[in-house]
């Protein structure tokens, strides 16, 4: 068993960095996420692996420093919250262009524009259906837990290199200011340059003799080329979209009813489920892993199975609903129950969005 | 055993730090914690308080709007979490600071006079822990020596030296808590 310590989920998330052997982190500090870039400042974790950690002028820099970085094969990652994940968007849309593989981790909170610093869930649309411009998908990871938020970060990186696409992991603030008992991973060492030149023969760490300059780039300004390009990417997409659906469900077997939610609000749901139980009602949780690639074959089954209805509850106006309108195919009932704009639901208030807007009483 | 904690009260009082001790001996007994704060801007001088729970299960929602037990500070936290106690709950209190005494019959009422022990006790910085005492009395989820264990965990080495002095905190605490 790893070591075990009481940990904020921000904190979990910059440990879990330096142990999955990243080279270096990028940020730029911004409530309520600023513990990754502190924590990481305390730990030195140039002195534990060699790993860099930089605080970056804007998340603008953040977001380049990332795509030279990864261009080279190294491990790089940044995090953020709303506001300065928007700022990141022109760069990770550059990023996904290129297939730069990186990690982006966004604490959400309320907003829009400024918004506030409580927690929300109402980047989804920005995270899942591209937030910059051009056909391009973030593999986008959800963890709703402080254990989560560490273990999600070697698998973002495992994903993004498999890949070679950025993976982001959405949490927010609820789940980067909380702490809980975590059970850090050992630690894996940093790649050495040599093992980075044999591993991706993609990247541009200088040109060997007798071989052709890499060129890592998203410009291709003849538009047949440009297709093509887009084609090998769409069909990247999609075997992502066919091996790497994760998800859980909870109490699912039996139930007439399912919750649709992710991150924080998957737990508050927990709670809601256990009070519905207390009360007779059968609702199931199906929490989504990876909130791209969406689990739709798990919907598709709950449909076949004859479920009465669904409940999408996010800290958002309805984002993910869509998405589960879309798998139902509107074979039954489907509706958002959400607070946002930095305000939590209580359990208490799920279950009874549940009785009025599903069950109808 | 599930136990869903409120600490309310001012900046600065060590709200953030007795549930960061009671979750880390949660840890030290093998049993599920979790810890969540109000990190909102009202904390810079104002109000603060932390979401503690302690479960031999997985925790479901970290927040919640009813709790098993409310440590309550000072009068404005009195004022927003005495009716968020369940029935049948405990509310512990120092009356030093409170205007208006809680008046519920439906729940168990303690008080505990922290900060006058503390300051008898000539360091005022121990009033958290005074408090975390008379609550490990009334409801003694956690062993006390997993709460030293937990203490070790979460001070830094340059303050292990005061662990003796925590330690007599706590059992002040738990000798002086009284019932209403």
């Amino acid at each position: 068993m790893g070591e075990l310590r009481l940990m904020k989920g921000n904190e979990a998330l910059a440990e879990a960095a330096i142990r999955a052997g990243c080279d270096g982190y990028f940020g730029y500090p911004i409530t309520p996420q600023s513990e990754v870039i502190e924590y990481l400042m305390a730990e030195k974790p140039y002195d534990r692996t060699g790993m860099v950690v930089l605080q970056a002028e804007s998340e603008v820099a953040s977001i380049n420093m990332l795509y030279g970085g990864g261009a080279t094969g190294k491990k790089v990652m940044t995090s953020s919250s709303s506001p300065g994940i928007s700022l990141m968007q022109e760069g990770l849309s550059y990023i996904a262009g290129a297939e730069i593989p990186c990690v982006v981790a966004n604490v959400v909170r309320g907003g829009p524009g400024l918004g506030d610093i409580q927690p929300a869930q109402s980047d989804y649309f920005q995270s899942v259906k591209g937030g910059g411009h051009g056909d391009y998908r973030l593999i986008v990871l959800a963890p709703s837990s402080v254990q989560e938020m560490s273990d999600f970060v070697p698998l973002a990186f495992d994903l993004s290199f498999k890949y070679r696409n950025p993976a982001m992991i959405v949490t927010d603030g609820l789940i980067g200011q909380m702490m809980e008992k975590v059970e850090l991973f050992d630690p894996v060492p940093r790649l050495t340059d040599e093992e980075i030149k044999e591993k991706y023969p993609w990247a541009t760490n200088g040109k060997p003799k007798g071989k052709e300059r890499r060129i890592i780039t998203s410009l291709d300004l003849d538009p047949h080329r440009q297709e093509e390009h887009n084609w090998h990417l769409q069909a990247k997409y999609q075997r992502i979209e066919e091996d790497e659906v994760r998800y859980e469900m909870l109490q699912c077997d039996d139930a007439d009813y399912i919750i649709v939610a992710y991150g924080s609000s998957a737990r508050i749901a927990q709670k809601s489920i256990q009070l519905a139980k207390a009360e007779g009602i059968k609702v199931g949780l199906l929490r989504p892993i990876t909130l791209w690639p969406f689990p739709k074959k798990p919907i598709h089954e709950l449909v076949e199975k004859g479920i009465k209805g669904f409940l999408s509850v996010e800290m958002s106006a309805g984002q993910m609903v869509e998405d589960v309108k879309l798998e139902v195919g509107g074979q039954t009932k489907v509706e958002h129950f959400g607070r946002y704009g930095g305000v939590i639901h209580s359990p208490e208030e799920v279950l009874e969005a549940l009785k009025k807007q599903i069950i109808g009483e | 055993m599930t136990e869903e904690i409120i600490i309310a009260g001012f900046g600065g009082q060590g709200v953030l730090s007795m549930g960061k001790i009671l979750a880390y001996s949660g840890i030290m007994q093998d049993q599920e914690v979790s810890w969540l704060p109000s990190y909102g801007p009202e904390m810079r001088g104002g109000t603060a308080n932390v979401t503690v729970i302690v479960s031999d299960e997985k925790i479901s929602s970290p927040t919640l709007t009813k709790y098993d037990t409310a440590i309550i500070l000072n009068q404005q936290s009195m004022d927003k979490f005495e009716e968020t106690v369940k029935p049948g709950g405990v509310l512990l209190y120092d009356p030093n600071g409170i205007s208006q005494h809680p008046t519920r019959t439906d729940i168990k009422i303690h008080k505990i006079e922290g900060a006058k022990l503390a300051a008898e006790m000539g360091n005022t910085k121990i009033f958290n822990m005074v408090v975390l005492g008379a609550y490990l009395k009334i409801k003694p989820i956690v062993k006390l020596d997993n709460v030293i264990k937990g203490l070790k965990k979460s001070l830094p080495e340059r303050y292990h030296k005061l662990i003796p002095l925590n330690e007599d905190a706590i059992t002040m605490g738990m000798k002086n808590v009284l019932n209403n």
